[in-house]
């Protein structure tokens, strides 16, 4: 087991779960979960916390084992493979470095169990890589948080793992670093080309790093696909919500003919196209990004015929810099979030007055009414979805 | 090397926080006025009393008659001459002890650390609830317990295993009581608290991730024990056998009680020399021979055990 996985090598191998549950008690922290994850993509799992994510990952990592279900890297199955046997290694969440080794014994930690022979010129070669060699005999307490991080990816990376686990590694960095280490990361990913099993509940590192997005909830996989994919077309309320941010309008569709439906609003009629209607029931939620939408004055006639179009009275305005953010009430007392550019070309609309709001019909969804609104909204972060563009 | 640089980066930051203070001249003194009580106690109690301890071991006399000061060296020769086997006796003793009480302590510590759940608590009251009982009477339990009737002996008896401890030089005939295990037993078993709970400390404050991590980098359990929890338990390995090899090697009770006058060990000399034949100068220059020793033997144990390995 041990060899195979050195002859895995760079390239990576696919990584296959098959129906894979895990329970801690009655509780069910990964639910009939199957899962492809092609050999050298960047695939990030991403969900809020306790959706099973982590648990997912200790799985593959061998450090829990599945209730029931199968884990394949490659062709070998390793469900129950201890996990010093695998061909996998961690980027735990807290780093968790050898206190007692400086950096050069950590990074070499790997190699020299596996009784490699070639351990000072790899050690300095992906020192040199993750830009660590003057620190090379510092203990880790004595680097900073991205140091540290890089000396994680460092001790991991120089095994050539057939799969590379990341567990919210950039988590406890600040924002700046952050985004720093996200571009590393990918770069480094492209250069070595291991597959990346990338966790988080950070929706934008996930959509920046990653190439295919598993979005979890409660132990399932609500849905996958590449960032663009998951953020234009969300399936569920959940996704709609926890990718970025979506007004919904409670509604039913009629004249499911052609490529377009009609869904009735409160007597307003709006098209939806059929290709993103994902009910079967008629009462559906109608969703639309918030920045897919145009705010002019009601006076204003300079909007595209056929776009969908709303009136409503502006309650607040904050001014972000590169956006302003309003929040506008219907007349049935619905809130829509708007996000309008910073183009400089329209004055500020102020709280109190009368607005329309119109989009292009092909920016509009619809999803199963069975579903709460509110699935995936995270109190915490309703932050600004700057830097997110289609 | 790094360390010290690392340290000597540390002092640097440090620095300039007290020069902010340095107006008001009663924060330099604080820490001093604090060390106070502690620096009188220790001048009082242990500096003076030393002192006269090193002078008494140079004097010559009698109880009877007084001793006076004559700088005789040959106090410790004279000494050291008639009862190096009770002190090479009690470094054995206090050393198989040690080692016996890490054996037993180790895995102890382990298990209550990481194994133990809700009933972590318990266990170490479990370790510590000797205590509640006299040093005397723990001892003086053994007695029963190792006596040439007891259960335990027939028993070894019975298994053999009493041939071993015989063929080892540890036992005589059947007994065990009176014997250099009965008096090994005993301190083992007197100081194993002193070695559990350094070492369940040291233990307790390990992240497991770092298991884990080790796992993850191909270490079997065995492996990740040896190269990640082993080492980073071992400051509390030396504070344990520190606790327990210098007590244990001054220790009298056990060679007095589970033991015979064949048996003794140093601390018994000492005792002997000061209460009973009262030849002060000789039970001085012992004393501080037996303090010599220790000193050297852990200053040689905690550069050795503590260079490289400690965190």
């Amino acid at each position: 087991m041990g060899d195979s996985s050195a002859s895995v090598g760079a390239s990576g191998a696919d990584l296959n779960l098959i129906n894979v549950t895990k329970s801690f008690g009655d509780f069910v922290a990964v639910d009939d979960l199957s899962l492809t994850i092609p050999s050298g993509s960047f695939f990030a799992l991403l969900g809020p916390s306790g959706c099973g994510k982590t648990t997912t990952l200790r799985m593959v990592a061998g450090l829990e084992e599945p209730t029931a279900g199968q884990i394949l890297i490659g062709a070998d199955d390793v469900t129950y493979a201890k996990p010093y046997k695998r061909p996998v290694n961690t980027v735990f969440q807290s780093y968790a470095l050898f206190p007692h080794l400086d950096i050069f014994e950590n990074v070499a930690f790997g190699l020299r169990r596996r009784g490699n022979k070639d351990v000072k010129k790899q050690v300095d070669d992906i020192l040199a890589l993750t830009e660590l060699t003057p620190l090379a005999r510092r203990k880790p307490n004595q680097l900073s948080g991205g140091q540290q991080q890089r000396v994680a990816l460092a001790r991991a990376l120089i095994n050539r793992p057939a799969v590379l686990l990341l567990d919210e590694p950039l988590g406890a960095l600040d924002l700046k670093l952050r985004r720093q280490m996200q571009l590393e990361l990918k770069g480094i990913q492209n250069e070595v080309g291991l597959t990346f099993v990338h966790v988080t509940h950070d929706q934008e590192e996930a959509m920046t790093m990653a190439d295919t997005i598993a979005v979890m909830n409660c132990g399932r996989v609500e849905q996958m696909g590449a960032p663009v994919d998951l953020y234009e077309n969300p399936r569920t309320t959940f996704v709609a919500n926890f990718l970025g941010q979506s007004n919904f309008f409670d509604a039913v569709l009629s004249d499911r003919a052609g490529t377009t439906a009609t869904a009735t609003v409160h007597g307003l009629r709006l098209a939806v196209p059929l290709s993103r209607v994902y009910s079967a029931d008629d009462n559906v939620h109608v969703g639309v990004r918030p920045e897919k939408l145009t705010i002019t004055s009601e006076s204003s006639s300079d909007i595209p015929a056929g776009h969908n179009r709303i009136t409503g009275v502006v309650s607040d305005a904050s001014f972000i810099g590169v956006s302003t953010e309003y929040r506008v009430d219907l007349p049935w007392g619905t809130q829509v979030t708007v996000f309008a550019q910073n183009t400089g070309r329209d004055s500020r609309i102020v709280p109190g007055v009368s607005v329309v709001l119109s989009w292009d019909p092909a920016h509009t969804f619809a999803l199963d009414a069975t579903q709460s609104v509110a699935a995936g909204i995270d109190s915490e972060v309703l932050e600004s979805v700057v830097g997110v563009s289609a | 090397m790094s360390a010290g640089a690392a340290l000597a980066e540390a002092a640097d930051k440090g620095n300039p926080a007290p020069d902010v203070n340095n107006g008001s001249g009663r924060r330099k003194w604080a820490p001093y006025v604090l060390l106070l009580p502690g620096a009188i106690w220790l001048g009082a109690f242990f500096i003076v009393p030393m002192i006269f301890l090193l002078a008494q071991s140079t004097q010559t006399g009698t109880f009877e008659q007084g001793y006076e000061q004559t700088l005789r060296f040959a106090n410790y020769t004279d000494a050291l001459s008639e009862y190096w086997p009770q002190f090479v006796r009690s470094f054995v003793y206090a050393g198989i002890a040690t080692l016996l009480c890490l054996l037993i302590a180790y895995p102890l510590a382990y298990c209550i650390a990481f194994k133990s759940g809700k009933w972590k608590g318990a266990l170490l009251v479990l370790v510590i609830a000797p205590f509640f009982t006299s040093f005397l009477i723990r001892t003086l339990a053994w007695q029963t317990l190792l006596a040439d009737n007891s259960w335990i002996t027939k028993t070894l008896n019975w298994l053999h295993v009493t041939d071993v401890t015989r063929f080892l030089g540890l036992t005589e005939g059947d007994r065990l009581l009176n014997t250099p295990l009965s008096v090994i037993t005993g301190l083992t078993y007197n100081f194993l608290p002193f070695m559990v709970l350094p070492i369940y400390a040291a233990l307790d404050r390990m992240d497991q991730r770092l298991v884990e991590a080790a796992q993850d980098l191909y270490s079997s359990p065995w492996k990740s024990f040896r190269k990640v929890t082993w080492p980073l338990s071992l400051p509390g390995v030396v504070a344990g056998t520190l606790l327990t090899f210098i007590p244990a090697t001054g220790d009298y009770i056990n060679a007095q009680l589970l033991g015979t006058p064949a048996y003794r060990m140093i601390g018994n000399v000492i005792d002997s020399q000061f209460f009973k034949i009262l030849d002060y100068p000789t039970a001085a220059a012992l004393s501080f021979t037996l303090m010599a020793t220790i000193l050297v033997l852990v200053g040689l144990y905690v550069r050795r055990a503590g260079t490289e390995e400690l965190v």
